[in-house]
């Protein structure tokens, strides 16, 4: 299926670190307000993938990328301003980081690390942030706690929290749920639903049914290679085109 | 384990235990006891030379009596000055090694110089004192130029410490930050150097007790044997403790043993006493860490 | 403009003010750049600055041969001769016993710091070591001339304490914490793995200690070793005061020598700038330097190995 108008397109996609391929001639698209499901074990290459989308891979010593990246049309290899890109896409990372500062400090780093000083406006950006990632109400009298203090299930809803206060274009989130419990999980599972009808969404799992219960698409990664991507209940079905994604997602292996 | 308890075999390897955990624990007190016993006497022989009068006065009589304030003085400028000199560029060439640099033949330079820094001897930047800054930039014997002397050679410590420093704060708070769009310095200014504060002051403290204590590099680059005024500013010559050390116990005759030691037991605890708190400063950022 | 719904980008600096915020980044980053050069530019000043007072005599008539192997050290005389050799024959003596007094010592308390103490022995040990390192070479001086020098006298019924003896326990006892330190490292960097491994087939823990952990922190020890061997050839007031300041190629431990760095801090501050004796002063300096540097780069080099295993 080709998607029209796509939100993000890696084409030809290749990441080495030193002389270890991570990802290998991944083509991939990714439509507006979607879900998309990447699943895959572990040290397949799904990590790479999203670094690969926000330019941090950059920073990691001898890592090197060719091939294509699109936002919009837009090339991410030649943007200038590295910064700006950052702030079109959000990033859950799998353990949750509270930033050493107060709650509130911790959300409102991002607008305020690019340019937004107006109180008023920082203290709507907080809250709409902290109700979006279903965290509001636990810590709506406390927002002068430190961050590092909440339990691992707040935690990961302020890393959410803090990953949509520069009100990003994309949400990537790499499997955010390793660390917490299954009603927390659940809970943000809701919350992505709620949000995806403002943003497109790249969901990195190692939970192949969330993937199932979410994902609008799945893409399978295997040792760097795109094995398959395809609308979710294919790719879960009797008959994904490839063999080894009906032996991964029945659990034959990985 | 009962079995093999009471074997010859087992019983030799026991004793064998012994034998090196008494001669490593001798070494060690070896070690320990010559400090205790050393700061014991200058405590010993110092103690009842000190008093205000000793400490806010000047020497008189050739440096056979009277006080040490202008050698107290003139080692207050040379750590000040240096330290004004070697602070921030210390930290800055750590801020460059931790969180720019990356692993190349530049980094392994750097890192080269800096170890060979710290180990040239203290004589040979004396020397370069003299040839750099008091000859070729023409600053002349001054406080200026001693201090600068001071703190090249103090940098290696504050780099070293201050680069442990922010490594121990957690790469995903960098991640964390470059994720929602911060710059590397916006990163570094509000999370990285706000966490490792504690640890750089560390470094910077001890750099301060290492230009107090030294002598080579400032005997000829700007500390004086003996000067009859207090310095005024960074072109004057100045006293300072450990050149009056040295040049009232091997360079004037008949100097009263309670000065002498007097004189060695405020440096010693002047040092000892900077030390002391950047220890303490370290245990308790180790039990206030915010992560 | 920031409710639930809303999905537009943040707008937070004006164009101008954008700029100006990169602008002032880059000025940062450019000085942060220097300053992480700045080391590299100093080691190089100090060798250039050092070396440029030493030119004009080192290729203008100093007989290098005489330097190195001659002991006779006249410069003042009006037949000036620079013999060196008294004076690195007693740097090499103070060097060398202060290292059969410190290695063992260091080696031996660096063991046991690492591997026979654990909490508060640990940390208070550490402690003191630290507050070894921390006396200042001037105050160790002081306590050779006043402590040691009696001291020796009666031990060894001597008529001078001021030795190679004595400069050597001051040394030693300086560049203990050095090699404690590194020693220490060097020992924490061996894998715990191999502390288990051997306990769980009944090793004693000095077992394995000689015969796991040493070996495996060969190179990490020796570095210890040698950055113990810079700072005692490099230390300069302790051994001034300390070992009896004449110039002589020793025969006995009891001795007393002139080393090389003593010798730069006692003539320097007599010699005219620009004579030859000034300039001598500076080729010593020269030599000290490369001496050094050779030995710091040996031990790096070591460091590097242990690290990249």
């Amino acid at each position: 299926m080709v998607v029209k108008h796509a939100k993000i397109a890696f084409r030809d996609l290749r990441v080495r670190y030193g002389d270890k391929t991570a990802l290998e001639d991944v083509s991939l698209e990714v439509a507006p307000n979607e879900i998309l499901g990447i699943i895959g074990p572990a040290g397949s290459g799904k990590t790479s993938l999203l670094r690969v989308l926000n330019r941090t891979l950059e920073q990691t010593a001898g890592a090197k990328v060719t091939g294509d990246v699109r936002i919009d049309g837009e090339d991410v290899y030649r943007m200038r301003d590295v910064s700006r890109l950052r702030r079109r896409i959000g990033m859950v990372a799998p353990l949750p980081v509270g930033l050493p500062m107060s709650i509130y400090d911790n959300v409102a780093f991002a607008p305020r690390m690019a340019g937004v000083t107006d109180r008023k406006r920082l203290e709507v950006i907080v809250e709409r942030c902290l109700r979006q990632a279903a965290l509001w109400d636990e810590v709506e009298q406390r927002l002068g706690d430190l961050g590092t203090k909440l339990s691992g299930g707040q935690q990961q809803r302020l890393t959410i929290a803090r990953a949509l206060s520069h009100s990003p274009e994309i949400l990537c989130l790499d499997e955010f749920s390793i660390a917490i419990d299954p009603v927390t999980t659940m809970r943000i599972e809701e919350v992505l639903k709620e949000l995806r009808k403002h943003m497109t969404i790249l969901l990195v799992t190692n939970l192949v049914q969330q993937a199932r219960r979410l994902a609008d698409r799945t893409a399978f990664l295997l040792l760097g290679e795109l094995v398959e991507v395809g609308p979710t209940e294919e790719v879960f079905g009797r008959t994904p085109r490839d063999r080894r994604t009906f032996e991964y997602v029945h659990g034959h292996f990985g | 384990m009962g079995v093999f308890a009471t074997s010859p075999e087992s019983r030799r390897r026991h004793r064998s235990q012994q034998v090196a955990f008494a001669v490593l624990l001798a070494m060690t007190v070896l070690l320990v006891l010559p400090v205790l016993a050393i700061l014991g006497m200058l405590v010993w022989r110092g103690a009842p030379a000190l008093s205000l009068e000793f400490l806010f006065t000047a020497p008189v009589r050739g440096m056979t009596a009277g006080g040490i304030w202008p050698a107290i003085v003139g080692t207050m400028w040379l750590v000040g000055v240096s330290l004004a000199i070697s602070a921030p560029i210390g930290v800055l060439a750590a801020v460059y090694l931790n969180e720019y640099a990356r692993d190349s033949w530049v980094t392994r330079v750097i890192h080269l110089a800096i170890v060979n820094l710290a180990g040239v001897p203290s004589i040979v930047h004396a020397l370069f004192g003299v040839g750099a800054f008091v000859l070729f930039f023409r600053f002349g014997t001054s406080i200026l130029s001693a201090s600068l002397t001071l703190a090249i050679m103090t940098l290696p410590v504050i780099i070293a410490s201050t680069k442990e420093a922010l490594a121990a704060v957690p790469m995903t708070f960098r991640e964390a930050c470059w994720n929602v769009g911060a710059s590397r310095w916006q990163t570094i200014w509000h999370v990285v150097l706000p966490n490792s504060i504690a640890g750089i002051l560390t470094g910077i403290i001890l750099q301060v007790s290492r230009a107090a204590g030294e002598t080579a590099p400032i005997l000829f680059t700007g500390a004086a044997v003996f000067v009859p005024f207090l310095p005024q500013s960074v072109n004057d010559q100045c006293m300072a403790l450990s050149m009056h050390l040295f040049t009232i116990s091997t360079q004037v005759q008949s100097v009263p043993q309670s000065i002498t030691y007097g004189t060695a037991l405020v440096l010693v605890l002047l040092v000892v006493l900077v030390n002391g708190v950047s220890i303490v400063i370290r245990s308790r950022i180790r039990r206030r860490r915010k992560w | 403009m920031d409710d639930p719904g809303d999905n537009t980008r943040l707008v937070g600096r004006s164009p101008a003010r954008e700029r100006l915020h990169r602008a002032t980044e880059l000025v940062i980053e450019t000085v942060i750049r220097v300053c992480g050069v700045s080391a590299v530019i100093f080691v190089f000043g100090i060798f250039y600055f050092v070396f440029r007072e030493a030119a004009p005599l080192l290729f203008g008539g100093l007989d290098l041969g005489q330097l190195l192997t001659s002991s006779a050290w006249y410069p003042d005389s009006s037949n000036p001769r620079y013999g060196a050799f008294a004076l690195i024959a007693g740097t090499l003596s103070v060097t060398l016993l202060a290292m059969l007094i410190a290695v063992p010592l260091g080696l031996g308390a660096a063991v046991f710091v690492s591997e026979f103490c654990t909490g508060r022995t640990k940390e208070i040990l550490k402690i003191v070591i630290e507050l070894l390192a921390a006396i200042p070479s001037v105050v160790w001086g002081f306590i050779g001339l006043v402590i040691l020098n009696p001291v020796i006298i009666d031990l060894f019924d001597t008529p001078v304490g001021l030795n190679i003896l004595n400069g050597a326990i001051l040394l030693a006892l300086m560049s203990v914490p050095i090699m404690v330190s590194i020693g220490e490292d060097a020992l924490k960097a061996v894998p715990d793995a191999y502390r288990e491994a051997a306990e769980a087939m009944g090793a004693t823990r000095w077992q394995v200690t000689w015969r796991v952990l040493l070996p495996a922190a060969r190179n990490g020890l020796l570095a210890a070793v040698l950055l113990g061997v810079g700072r005692a050839v490099g230390e300069t007031m302790a051994v001034l005061m300390a070992t009896g300041h004449s110039v002589n190629v020793p025969d006995s431990p009891l001795d007393s020598v002139r080393t090389i760095t003593a010798t730069i801090a006692a003539e320097l501050g007599e010699t005219a700038q620009g004579s030859n004796h000034y300039r001598v002063l500076f080729v010593l300096g020269s030599l000290l330097f490369l001496i050094t540097f050779l030995v710091n780069l040996t031990a790096d080099l070591v460091i590097r190995g242990v690290k990249k295993r």
